[in-house]
């Protein structure tokens, strides 16, 4: 797979896989020349609306992202029906490759990197805190790690590494499946931050924080968004503790946008270290789609994958600027870290893969309308309609 | 291959498609792949809440009228012909040189059958008439609150004053279709593909 890493910066293009011609409507095609009411006013919300139904920005991100040509996985063979024999038989060997061979081998080495990480971290968690501690406990975590980097096959390249988080700061990244944090947490310390959970997790969980703090949550407290945000400044005050990992969507996306960043993260006074990973969909298909698969057959789909492929860029770190706002110095993070991976930038919130839309927002678009209509005045184009980018 | 086989799009099924709705063969096979990422029941058809899933859609203030277009008389579930055959509407007309019909039933998407699409959304109880309380409906649905009732009763007034020509208080299809001649309906109403 040596070939793989990054011949091809074309992978990285912005994706542009829509189906329909989207062109934009001036405010001039309602109310005509008037700014009146006009009965031909209903062209344009009829347009509109038929237009979002044969290909709309949002649905398509909470799905696995269509490939231009197959690559002889069956979970990505949505549209290629049985082409040809020696295809098939192709796939057959790919198959007794995948599942006889590398899956046993990495399914070995992932046990291997969890058990070691748990096992070490609960004997580093035993000393005094201390420079001996810190070191061993940074030196446990990376080499655990990076076993399980082994054990997925991933193939990162990473770029810009002078602009690697440091202690005291945040670093947010696009989030695409729960390997994101296997592949920044292999080239770098970071506290991780997340609720507790039972079972296996909470196992590894807890015996990660023996080592180093992490910041994990009880399930009642991730609501209350003082306290979040309270142990967030706390530890990015103390300058020993290590840089926190956190990705401001709040769910995964399929890597083909990065949605809305929730503002928690940037009202915290410190510097933001952006990160944007960008998967190659050819090798492997890393998003994980949580209503349709749990995380096991997720690990087990990626494991049998052929690799994971992907880029990793440390942008440069940015603070919050005099007049700015949180939710601007989010989308301020966003555009950047959208523009280096290749990303459509979009203001929609992941949370709408589960939650409906806020009426809110159908209410600013009858309100715009009205303005018009009773106003008189031509709207400039950008604000009327959602565009993509604009909501 | 694969588990979708049963789903998968038969040949015959798309050239009779191609006939009625005048859709080229990949537009049919990419709006498909569309039909069936909306059909999360996985059932062959499309419910109201399978739209109004599509946020962009459900922010729309005629959201709701565009649905029920989909959807015939008293139904509640539409398939992919009935799926294709309303979207047929919003084909460019020039794409229908490629294919003229023979036997010169007017397309679907003929200007007149554009302007009965938008005529149909203004025409809640399907009476092949609108009413001045029907424009009054939907005019409410476009400006939400912001607009007292009585503007917007003028509005309609004026409205149907200069549509009304046989003097019956309500827009017929043909007074419709006069008020809107010198409207660029073609245009407005078309939906380029890329391919």
């Amino acid at each position: 797979f040596r070939g793989a890493k990054e011949k091809n910066h074309l992978i990285y293009k912005p994706y542009s896989n829509g189906i329909i011609a989207k062109e934009p409507m001036s405010s001039r095609d309602l109310g005509a020349a008037s700014q009146e009411f006009e009965m031909s006013d209903i062209f344009y919300f009829c347009r509109r609306g038929v237009e979002s139904i044969m290909d709309d920005e949002v649905t398509k991100r909470f799905s696995a992202e269509e490939l231009e040509s197959w690559n002889l996985l069956t979970r990505s063979n949505y549209n290629f029906q049985h082409i040809s024999l020696r295809l098939t038989v192709l796939w057959g060997l790919g198959v007794l490759v995948r599942y006889g061979f590398l899956l046993p081998l990495r399914v070995t080495l992932a046990f291997t990197g969890v058990g070691l990480l748990v096992v070490l971290t609960s004997i580093v968690g035993l000393l005094p805190s201390g420079r001996t501690k810190n070191f061993l406990s940074e030196k446990v975590h990376l080499m655990c790690y990076r076993i399980c980097v082994r054990a997925l096959t991933a193939i990162i390249t990473y770029h810009n590494s002078e602009n690697k988080p440091k202690n005291g700061g945040i670093c947010v990244a696009n989030h695409t499946s729960p390997i994101d944090v296997i592949i920044l947490a292999s080239d770098g310390c970071y506290a991780m931050v997340g609720q507790i959970h039972g079972g296996l997790m909470g196992v590894i969980q807890r015996a990660m924080v023996k080592a180093c703090p992490h910041i994990w949550f009880e399930r009642s407290e991730v609501k209350d968004r003082h306290l979040v945000a309270k142990r967030l400044s706390d530890h990015v005050e103390d300058k020993t503790k290590l840089p926190i990992l956190i990705f401001p969507e709040g769910t995964c996306i399929n890597n083909t946008s990065v949605m809305m960043f929730k503002k928690g993260s940037f009202e915290i006074g410190t510097t933001v270290y952006p990160v944007a990973i960008k998967y190659d969909p050819r090798f492997a298909e890393a998003f994980w789609n949580s209503s349709k698969y749990g995380m096991v057959n997720y690990l087990l789909r990626m494991m049998s994958s052929w690799a994971v492929v992907c880029s990793v860029w440390y942008l440069p770190p940015m603070r919050r600027e005099e007049g700015e706002d949180a939710v601007q110095f989010a989308n301020r993070v966003k555009a950047a870290i959208a523009r280096q991976g290749g990303l459509v930038d979009l203001l929609w919130d992941g949370g709408l893969k589960r939650a409906k839309v806020k009426d809110t927002f159908k209410e600013e678009q009858q309100k715009l309308y009205s303005k018009m209509l009773v106003g008189g005045s031509f709207l400039p184009w950008g604000t009327f309609y959602i565009e993509r980018g604009v909501y | 291959m694969g588990s979708r086989a049963s789903t998968l799009l038969r040949e015959e099924e798309i050239e009779e498609i191609k006939k009625e709705t005048g859709f080229s063969h990949s537009q049919i096979t990419r709006l498909y792949s569309r039909f069936t990422s909306l059909d999360k029941g996985e059932n062959g058809t499309l419910s109201r809440e399978d739209f109004q899933r599509i946020p962009e859609l459900a922010i729309n203030p005629l959201g709701d009228r565009i649905i029920n277009a989909f959807f015939p008389e008293g139904e509640d579930q539409v398939n992919f012909r009935g799926f294709m055959r309303t979207l047929a509407h919003f084909r460019p007309i020039e794409d229908n040189e490629k294919n003229k019909d023979p036997s010169g039933t007017e397309p679907l998407n003929s200007r007149t059958n554009k302007l009965l699409f938008a005529f149909r959304l203004y025409d809640l109880d399907r009476d092949d008439k609108i009413s001045r309380d029907e424009l009054l409906q939907v005019l409410r649905m476009m400006v939400g609150v912001n607009i007292s009732d009585e503007q917007l009763g003028s509005i309609a007034d004026r409205t149907i004053q200069e549509a009304d020509q046989n003097g019956d208080n309500s827009i017929s299809f043909n007074e419709f279709i006069k008020v809107l001649e010198k409207v660029d309906v073609e245009q407005k109403m078309s939906i380029r593909f890329l391919h």
